[in-house]
């Protein structure tokens, strides 16, 4: 069972970013989407999530065989699809272990502040320690003076403990140093092992080393002017988009 | 508007809710019945009525009169939006529910047990507290009194009562923090008082466990006009809570209640309000602390429910190293939601010490302002205070003001403040949605979020009760808008 992105057109500010997106990432897939910057990319992310500001004009997200195109986006999350942003915004106020906490027992029995499941943290505190999130930074809001490093070890947890069906992650290695990209790639791939589908943006073949993607699409212009297997990949990093912008509008 | 699928996630979520839940549990208006009703325009005779119908002392109906000199005197005071919707000529100025006083909860009539019953009263009275006075309109109807007040002397009595069996004792304190000619509304308060609480804890002795005093306000177009006085002898210590709720009601009520603390020299006086009125009621509270050499008064004012509030918690500092800490909590949620709230501390002694924290929230169309005062009189040498106001705006349609100010007379004085305001954008909440998180649920994390540095030195049942109150307040509103 996949979810589907089928001929997806999506404004902001009444300006259309994508021009008719088709894809789909299978379960337990790892499928890589490239693009040049401003193609489209972190847009089709923060459509699939459902943003507000991101207005569907055409086309459909199909989950599973569930038209999500209209559903609110903590709809989306609770029925299993999942995003680590590229960027995520500081929420003053709000510590991580304490948002940790409530994705947890919205899982289990509802919406809840006080809820504490011993089970739960120490679950937490394991793959905090294997991530490289510290004891300190789960009590810090979220990502208030977190690094680029923490900001991206931060949501790859927060996803985990969403336990998805499907994950977006956006860039989830700019910014890393090898050591980290070690890390998060690792944990990708651990994610996908246990049946989850990953659609991963990314511009570097360094992480790609760890994820072993099943398939590729390259975005570009907001339209997919290429698709295809782990190779696909390796064409990109080693000859650029040009050729592709070239062979899209052939 | 759509009150049918309201009604129904109301009821769902509100199995967890533990009392002071105003409001939203006890539905719309209710039926019951009542013994006295005095309505009509304030006058002498309408204060008389009162005064008869209590059977009280000649010197108490004399004060009540001389307050409605001053009311009928004074200017209508030109600062006080909302006010102006409550007609006071409308408003039933006493209202004495069929019910006779009891010290039992099965004496109550069973339609007022079921009231107390869905707020958690009797629970709360079992578990936490040492001892518990409920008001229902004008009249107190249940007092309980622990073992623990009695082995320690402490007098808890209804204020009506302490007039009757401690005349000395009430003449002493009542009306001498918080005068009558202080404004138009706190004259209109003496001249209307009814119900309340009277403790007096002699030297030395130490409450552990808090009492509290519960107002209900049961129909709309009615005013109440509680008095509570707190007298804490030499190195004694108490911790007084105050819940308020209503249910939702057509018309809007009046609150105008009045607190007294007295906290003589070296004693410690905690006092916790948890305002959760219904949307029906405009709070109108006078709240003030004299402390003595060495003694400490703490407010925490969670503002949470009403139309409109207006409540200064204040404390004269009038002893060499008094000092305060003045906590407010302020929640304006929703369209024409008004808390004007803020502390006041008048330094009048040397060394004394003050301490002010604000946390202002307004959403969903709500003004949220902070109006404070901190006055140091010339000779206070070496007096210290600190405010800090931290606003949080959870949207476009609120506002939040800060209306801080210093008079500072002694230059060895140390005044200090400082005030921030944090946006709450449409980028967090899909960032919390994100995670499955639905705007109301979001609300709710970052309000508890913003207050958790005030909650965090406060007693265990003032911080589960707050955070249920706002987890409520935020998160039915999400789901329901």
């Amino acid at each position: 069972m996949p979810i589907e992105v089928q001929d997806l057109r999506v404004s902001v500010d009444s300006k259309e970013i994508l021009k008719g997106v088709s894809l789909r990432v299978e379960r337990g897939e790892a499928v890589v989407l490239m693009g040049p910057n401003g193609s489209g990319k972190t847009t089709l992310a923060y459509a699939l999530m459902g943003h507000p500001s991101y207005r569907v004009v055409g086309g459909r997200i199909v989950m599973d065989n569930t038209d999500i195109t209209q559903a609110p986006t903590y709809e989306r999350a609770l029925i299993g699809l999942a995003l680590a942003f590229q960027n995520p915004v500081e929420v003053p106020g709000v510590k991580l272990d304490y948002l940790l906490n409530v994705i947890n027992a919205k899982k289990v029995k509802g919406f809840d502040l006080t809820y504490v499941d011993p089970k739960f943290i120490s679950w937490v505190r394991r793959e905090a320690t294997k991530l490289g999130v510290s004891a300190d930074l789960l009590g810090r809001d979220i990502n208030v003076n977190f690094s680029g490093g923490e900001r991206k070890r931060s949501e790859v947890l927060q996803v985990m403990a969403l336990r998805p069906k499907y994950v977006i992650f956006d860039e989830p290695d700019s910014g890393l140093d090898v050591d980290g990209i070690r890390i998060i790639g690792g944990a990708i791939a651990s994610i996908t092992s246990e049946g989850v589908g990953a659609l991963i943006i990314t511009h570097h073949a360094e992480i790609t080393k760890f994820i072993n993607p099943t398939r590729a699409y390259v975005l570009m212009g907001g339209r997919v002017v290429a698709s295809g297997g782990p190779e696909l990949v390796e064409e990109v990093l080693s000859r650029g988009y040009e050729h592709l912008q070239v062979r899209g509008e052939q | 508007m759509t009150t049918e699928p309201v009604k129904l996630l109301r009821e769902k979520e509100l199995k967890e809710v533990m009392q002071f839940d105003a409001g939203s549990l006890l539905g719309r208006s209710m039926q019951y019945p009542k013994e006295i009703e005095v309505r009509g325009r304030i006058s002498r005779d309408l204060v008389e009525e009162i005064s008869k119908s209590k059977g009280e002392p000649e010197w108490m109906r004399l004060l009540r009169l001389k307050a409605l000199e001053t009311f009928e005197r004074l200017p209508m005071p030109n600062w006080l939006e909302g006010v102006e919707s409550i007609d006071l000529d409308e408003v039933a100025a006493y209202v004495r529910p069929k019910a006779e006083s009891t010290n039992n909860w099965e004496d109550l009539p069973d339609w007022m047990k079921d009231v107390y019953q869905k707020l958690g009263l009797p629970e709360a009275e079992a578990k936490v507290l040492s001892g518990l006075t409920a008001v229902f309109d004008s009249e107190n109807t249940i007092t309980k009194v622990k073992e623990e007040l009695t082995k320690k002397n402490v007098i808890f009595v209804s204020m009506d009562e302490a007039v009757k069996k401690y005349p000395d004792l009430v003449k002493e304190y009542f009306g001498r923090v918080f005068p009558y000619a202080d404004h138009k509304f706190a004259a209109l308060h003496y001249a209307l008082w009814s119900g309340g609480a009277f403790v007096y804890v002699p030297k030395g002795a130490k409450i552990v466990n808090p009492v509290e005093a519960f107002f209900l306000i049961g129909s709309e177009l009615e005013g109440q006009f509680e008095h509570t006085l707190l007298v804490a002898d030499e190195g004694s210590f108490m911790h007084f809570i105050e819940g308020c709720a209503a249910p939702v009601l057509t018309k809007f009520s009046f609150h105008d209640g009045m607190v007294e603390i007295y906290a003589k020299s070296r004693s410690e006086v905690h006092f916790t309000t948890i305002q959760n009125w219904s949307g029906s009621i405009v709070n109108f509270n006078n709240k003030r602390a004299i402390a003595e050499d060495y003694a400490n008064v703490e407010w925490v004012e969670g503002s949470i429910g009403s139309r409109v509030t207006f409540t200064y918690p204040s404390t004269v500092l009038k002893g060499r190293g008094a000092s305060t800490k003045n906590i407010s909590i302020g929640i304006a949620n929703g369209p024409s939601k008004i808390k004007d709230v803020g502390s006041k501390a008048i330094h009048a002694a040397p060394e004394t010490r003050s301490l002010i924290i604000s946390k202002s929230i307004s959403s969903g169309g709500g003004v949220a302002a902070y109006r404070g005062l901190v006055k140091v009189l010339k000779g206070a040498k070496g007096s210290v205070s600190h405010v800090q106001c931290d606003s949080l705006i959870m949207d476009k349609d609120s506002r939040a003001y800060t209306l801080p100010r210093n008079e500072v007379d002694e230059p060895t004085a140390e005044v200090t403040h400082e005030a921030t305001v944090g946006r709450l954008g449409e980028d967090q909440l899909f960032y919390l949605a994100s995670r499955g998180i639905t705007e109301g649920e979001a609300k709710a994390m970052i309000v508890n979020g913003f207050i958790r540095d005030v909650l965090r030195n406060l007693p265990l049942e003032t911080v589960s009760i707050l955070t249920k109150v706002i987890e409520l307040e935020f998160s039915q509103l999400g789901s329901v808008g």
